[in-house]
């Protein structure tokens, strides 16, 4: 178990490098003409691609950022058993919360 | 014949294991050539006989004598007083990250209890009445098992591990490698059940990489290599479904 998670970890970060790379490439390309956030807001509300684009982003951050806190708060603070896990989960639930909300934002609209 | 030049202030850690420590000071004739372990004999012999710790060899090659000098992990009797003298003196404590007895000699228990579970004993597969397994020194597996064989068991890495001090269960890094060194060895016939052991509770993958097994290792051994080699062997075999 310990090791999938592992493996899970290191495999949400190895989708987070790309579509952080592509975010921050489109950013910059998207403002040279000196686009405002009314017309970037434009373009990506109700497009399916960047739903997805920013949903998979969401989702590989939630597990990844939980499972490496989980890590850390056992061998700093000293969580264990179902502690551990209650706090594993909490951080992944609040980050996909959040995460999902500001997507639903982006793409969805008010 | 060296000749005593001055001395040197040196602190020791003094106690037991139910009872608070402390460090003791002494002052030490400097000699050329002097070893931290002349340090500690000279003051168990000349100042006081009830200071407890462990040695052997003398030579750097049975792993008893590894000691906390000036905060630093090392072997005692290959380390020269003149290379780890920090303002003019020593301070020297038991191991770090093992229980202990007193004054300077540690329980090593934990260190080779870990080894057992990591799977580091040889799983035989032939009788002596079976033929020599041949070893082919050049292929890759045997290169790697020899890069991490020298291990002399001294647990200077596990003292300089931060992850053990954080993660007791971890196996830390001297057992880590003799089991990567067992992956890797043709005559050894249990390399599914070693990668289990090393890849539960507290295995190979509880490694940060940090680094201190290889920078303190006085084999010069790299068991922090030896981790990301079990690393993804044991990755390649959880694609493969195991």
């Amino acid at each position: 178990m310990e090791f999938r998670l592992y493996l899970l970890q290191r495999i949400t970060a190895l989708i987070m490098a790309p579509l952080v790379i592509c975010h921050i490439a489109v950013m910059i390309y998207a403002i040279q003409g000196g686009l405002s956030a009314g017309e970037i807001l434009g373009r990506t509300q109700g497009s399916v691609p960047w739903a997805m684009f920013y949903g998979t982003f969401v989702v590989a951050v939630s597990v990844h950022a939980a499972l490496g806190l989980r890590i850390i708060v056992r061998e700093w603070v000293g969580l264990d058993g179902i502690v551990l896990t209650g706090f594993s989960w909490a951080t992944f639930w609040g980050l996909l919360s959040m995460g999902g909300y500001a997507v639903a934002a982006v793409v969805v609209g008010p | 014949m060296t000749t005593a030049q001055d001395h040197m202030q040196v602190t020791v850690w003094r106690g037991g294991a139910d009872e608070a420590g402390f460090y003791q000071a002494f002052q030490v004739p400097k000699y050329d050539s002097q070893t931290v372990l002349d340090v500690v004999a000279w003051i168990q012999q000349n100042a006081d006989p009830t200071l407890s710790y462990r040695f052997a060899c003398r030579v750097g090659m049975c792993g008893s004598c590894g000691m906390m000098v000036n905060g630093v992990p090392r072997w005692t009797c290959r380390t020269h007083v003149d290379r780890v003298m920090d303002r003019g003196g020593l301070k020297i404590a038991p191991l770090r990250n093992l229980p202990v007895i007193k004054d300077l000699a540690t329980n090593m228990d934990p260190f080779f209890d870990k080894w057992t579970q990591a799977g580091g004993l040889h799983h035989g597969t032939a009788t002596r009445h079976d033929p020599f397994e041949p070893v082919t020194h050049s292929s890759p597996g045997r290169a790697d098992a020899d890069a991490g064989i020298e291990c002399i068991n001294c647990a200077v890495c596990y003292a300089a591990c931060d992850t053990v001090t954080g993660d007791p269960d971890y196996l830390g890094p001297a057992a880590l490698n003799r089991a990567w060194t067992l992956v890797n060895d043709a005559k050894d016939g249990s390399r599914d059940a070693i990668l289990d052991a090393v890849t539960g509770s507290g295995g190979c993958q509880s490694c940060h990489s940090m680094g201190s097994c290889a920078q303190y290792c006085p084999n010069e051994l790299n068991p922090m290599a030896s981790i990301a080699g079990l690393k993804r062997t044991a990755m390649k075999r959880a694609f493969r479904g195991r």
